[in-house]
């Protein structure tokens, strides 16, 4: 209750928190497909990349402006993956080296720069640190319009290119095969990815700008198999986690907005990755131990219709004893064999005639007839 | 010594440490792991300043190195899920391990000296000013035994591991079935980079660790195929950018640690460019070579198959052939050209046909190129 009288009253607190959860919903939308085209680390490599071309806009200008600010950054993100890409493409190179060194240079280079401005007298120059670094905390109005012009443009890209990036995604060769150029429309999804990241760089810093773009879709990615579900998915996941991080820094002291946003989001991820129905490790570990439990059945019912076939009655009850030295799975012990059977007998395929002396049932044979393990030269009709 | 001095000693001895367990990370194809773990020492070393609340106790470095083993675990163990793919694993790992860094700082260490730029971005030009002293001695900068004695470290590991880790590089199933762990050497491997990374960082900061571990060692692998080279080269390009970064930074007064950076960028950038066979150059070049050849061998395929068959005129016309390759008529006349100008084709009342040495060179190539196919399929 506190927290949203927080939100209500405090206008500070508001702004920041619709802007991160903006920027959280489109980072997650884009980002989905970085994920999908395993570019997760291409936002890192561009937002440090980006350095460069805020140092040389203020060279131009000599005046700060967060506009043209973000389009130096962008055209430096650009020139990045256009440099990443031609590294690849004319060298043996593999991208994850490309993106490294491309990362590391420009990020120096933009580094020369800036001990190169803080020489120049210029009072302006001041706080440049502080807007390549990010600060949620000093996010503007101007600065949600920002967002929310860019992130509008980016929804809509997203929007109108729909089936070529997923067809892109997919499957490049059929796209490129039934027209498409996927060189095309892999730059213009990079470019997407470029500007996301240029729209948070402010917000949430150069670091944690590349778990927003990840995150969303690695959480996103668990619970679903359709393209659609996962990207709104990714977007609900990345405003969440822009909202409640920015809640959580509000209401505790010295907390650090993106740090906090960033923490949030990795909660989504591992719970995503524990507790997702289809692909979570929690169930597929459950799922793990129940077909281990029903090999053991059929393996037990299946000795059992064995030794059945050796008598003219397929009823024909055996003492625990004679069944358990059939069990081709290494002998198994007397206690799990017990409770085996007493699933069986749960489901009415065996029954317990006497004192450890196990028969099969009709619906048992019924079972045994259609299963893919029984052995054909024992066949007999129950009849 | 002046202080001029130890900066480009301490430069050179980093770049040499760092480019010895960059070229298994290059090869390895885990360069951008070297970014996340230059992020995420951070961690340990605020874990460990908790701890024992010294700044420069070494106990600092076991915390840095263990967080960097950990980046590298938690990485691999996000990976082994199947769930996400690796460059995704480590674009969640290392975010999260620095934010709470952040935190952790912001919080708890406010009042002391721990910046954050000083560790992303690191300053060499104050290396001069920790000094190392024996007794009361001044016997010279710190960094320079410090890192001087992981580059020590590194060279022996990789001197008597040469033999394994060359397996494990390039082939670890054969490299476990021979009997070498390769989780093991793996890990060894990340624990020097980790000591690597931690020891230079406090230097040069942790974005030029990682333009020293993965600039120089790229450079090297389009010069050579050879480890033992490689390694050598990279060294030597190491020990160049730091000494040519430093010119610049100390001509134009601005920051070393970038300087070098650029530097790198730039001796990457000739390599790139003008290396003899491996070199964007060459390699257009052979590209355009082997366009040019497969175009031509095509239409002589084409122009042997429809030799002497009834639509001849038709298929191999001196108007209508552009009609039957699919390839650019403008780059397919050129192409005809050059095979007339080499003597393997000629114009025959409107119809090509080849020469007799023609003739022989398309049957000669066609069954190189099936030979070397039925060698491929039988492999």
């Amino acid at each position: 209750m506190n927290i949203l009288e927080l939100l209500a009253n405090d206008y500070t607190l508001r702004v920041v928190a619709l802007g991160s959860a903006m920027l959280g919903f489109v980072s997650g939308i884009v980002g989905s497909f970085a994920v999908l085209n395993k570019q997760g680390l291409l936002g890192d490599a561009i937002s440090h990349a980006s350095l460069p071309g805020i140092a040389i806009m203020f060279l131009l200008i000599q005046t700060k402006s967060t506009e043209l600010f973000m389009l130096g950054a962008l055209i430096a993100g650009l020139t990045a993956t256009a440099l990443i890409n031609a590294i690849v493409k004319y060298s043996r190179i593999k991208v994850d080296s490309a993106m490294a060194l491309v990362l590391s240079v420009f990020f120096g280079f933009g580094l020369v720069l800036l001990t190169y401005i803080q020489k120049i007298p210029n009072a302006n120059q001041a706080g440049l640190e502080k807007f390549i670094f990010g600060q949620a905390s000093t996010l503007l109005r101007r600065d949600i319009y920002l967002i929310l012009i860019i992130g509008l443009i980016l929804m809509s890209l997203t929007i109108v290119f729909w089936k070529e990036f997923k067809i892109v995604t997919f499957d490049a060769d059929f796209a490129d095969s039934i027209g498409i150029s996927s060189k095309r429309i892999s730059y213009i999804l990079s470019s997407m990815i470029v500007l996301s990241i240029i729209i948070g760089l402010q917000s949430v810093g150069v670091i944690l700008m590349s778990a927003l773009l990840v995150a969303p879709g690695v959480a996103a990615r668990q619970w679903t198999n359709k393209l659609s579900v996962m990207i709104v998915l990714a977007g609900t996941f990345g405003t969440v986690s822009g909202l409640v991080g920015t809640i959580i820094s509000s209401s505790m002291q010295k907390m650090p907005t993106g740090p906090s946003i960033v923490l949030v989001i990795s909660f989504i991820v591992f719970v995503s990755m524990i507790l997702s129905p289809s692909r979570g490790i929690l169930w597929r570990y459950v799922r793990q131990i129940k077909h281990q439990s029903d090999i053991n059945e059929d393996q037990v019912l299946l000795n059992l219709y064995d030794l059945a076939m050796n008598h003219n009655n397929p009823h024909h009850s055996h003492n625990i004893a004679a069944i358990e030295p059939m069990n081709t799975q290494g002998g198994k012990k007397l206690k799990q064999l017990k409770y085996i059977l007493g699933n069986l007998q749960a489901k009415a395929l065996v029954k317990e005639e006497q004192l450890d002396g196990w028969s099969i049932t009709e619906e048992g044979l019924n079972y045994i007839m259609k299963h893919p393990m029984r052995k054909e030269e024992n066949d007999v009709t129950s009849n | 010594m002046s202080p001029q001095i130890e900066i480009q000693i301490i430069a050179v001895i980093v770049a040499i440490a760092c480019s010895i367990p960059g070229v298994f990370l290059v090869l390895r194809k885990m360069a951008m792991m070297s970014d996340a773990i230059t992020h995420t020492i951070l961690l340990g070393i605020i874990i460990g300043f908790f701890i024992v609340h010294d700044i420069s106790s070494p106990f600092l470095i076991i915390g840095a190195t263990l967080t960097g083993l950990f980046t590298v675990y938690m990485v691999e163990l996000l990976t082994r899920t199947r769930l996400v793919s690796e460059d995704s694993a480590i674009g969640i790992v290392f975010p999260f391990l620095f934010s709470i860094a952040i935190i952790l700082i912001t919080r708890y260490a406010g009042n002391v000296h721990i910046d954050i730029d000083a560790v992303l971005l690191g300053e060499l030009a104050f290396a001069p000013f920790n000094r190392l002293r024996i007794f009361g001695v001044d016997i010279g900068a710190k960094g320079i035994y410090s890192m001087g004695l992981i580059l020590i470290i590194n060279l022996g590991l990789i001197w008597i591991f040469f033999k394994e880790i060359k397996i494990v590089v390039f082939d670890s199933e054969l490299a476990a079935v021979l009997g070498f762990s390769p989780v093991l050497i793996q890990y060894g491997l990340m624990t020097i980079v980790s000591v690597t990374t931690v020891g230079a960082f406090e230097a040069v900061g942790s974005i030029l660790v990682i333009a020293f571990m993965i600039g120089p060692p790229v450079s090297a692998y389009l010069l050579t195929d050879d480890l033992k080279k490689m390694l050598y080269i990279s060294s030597g390009i190491g020990a160049l950018n730091a000494l040519g970064g430093y010119q610049i930074a100390f001509y134009y007064d601005v920051s070393i640690a970038g300087s070098m950076a650029t530097f790198t960028g730039i001796t990457f950038m000739f390599v790139f460019i003008f290396a003899p066979q491996r070199g964007m150059i060459s390699v257009a070049k052979r590209r355009k070579f082997q366009s040019i050849d497969f175009a031509k061998k095509t239409m002589l395929f084409h122009i042997l198959h429809h030799e002497g068959k009834e639509n001849e005129g038709i298929e191999n016309g001196v108007s209508t052939i552009y009609e039957h390759l699919n390839l650019k008529r403008e780059f397919l006349k050129r192409m005809i050209l050059q095979l007339i100008h080499e003597e393997k084709l000629q114009e025959v009342s409107g119809v090509y046909k080849l020469t007799d040495s023609g003739r022989k060179y398309t049957i000669e190539s066609y069954e190189s190129i099936i030979e070397s196919l039925n060698s491929e399929y039988i492999k």
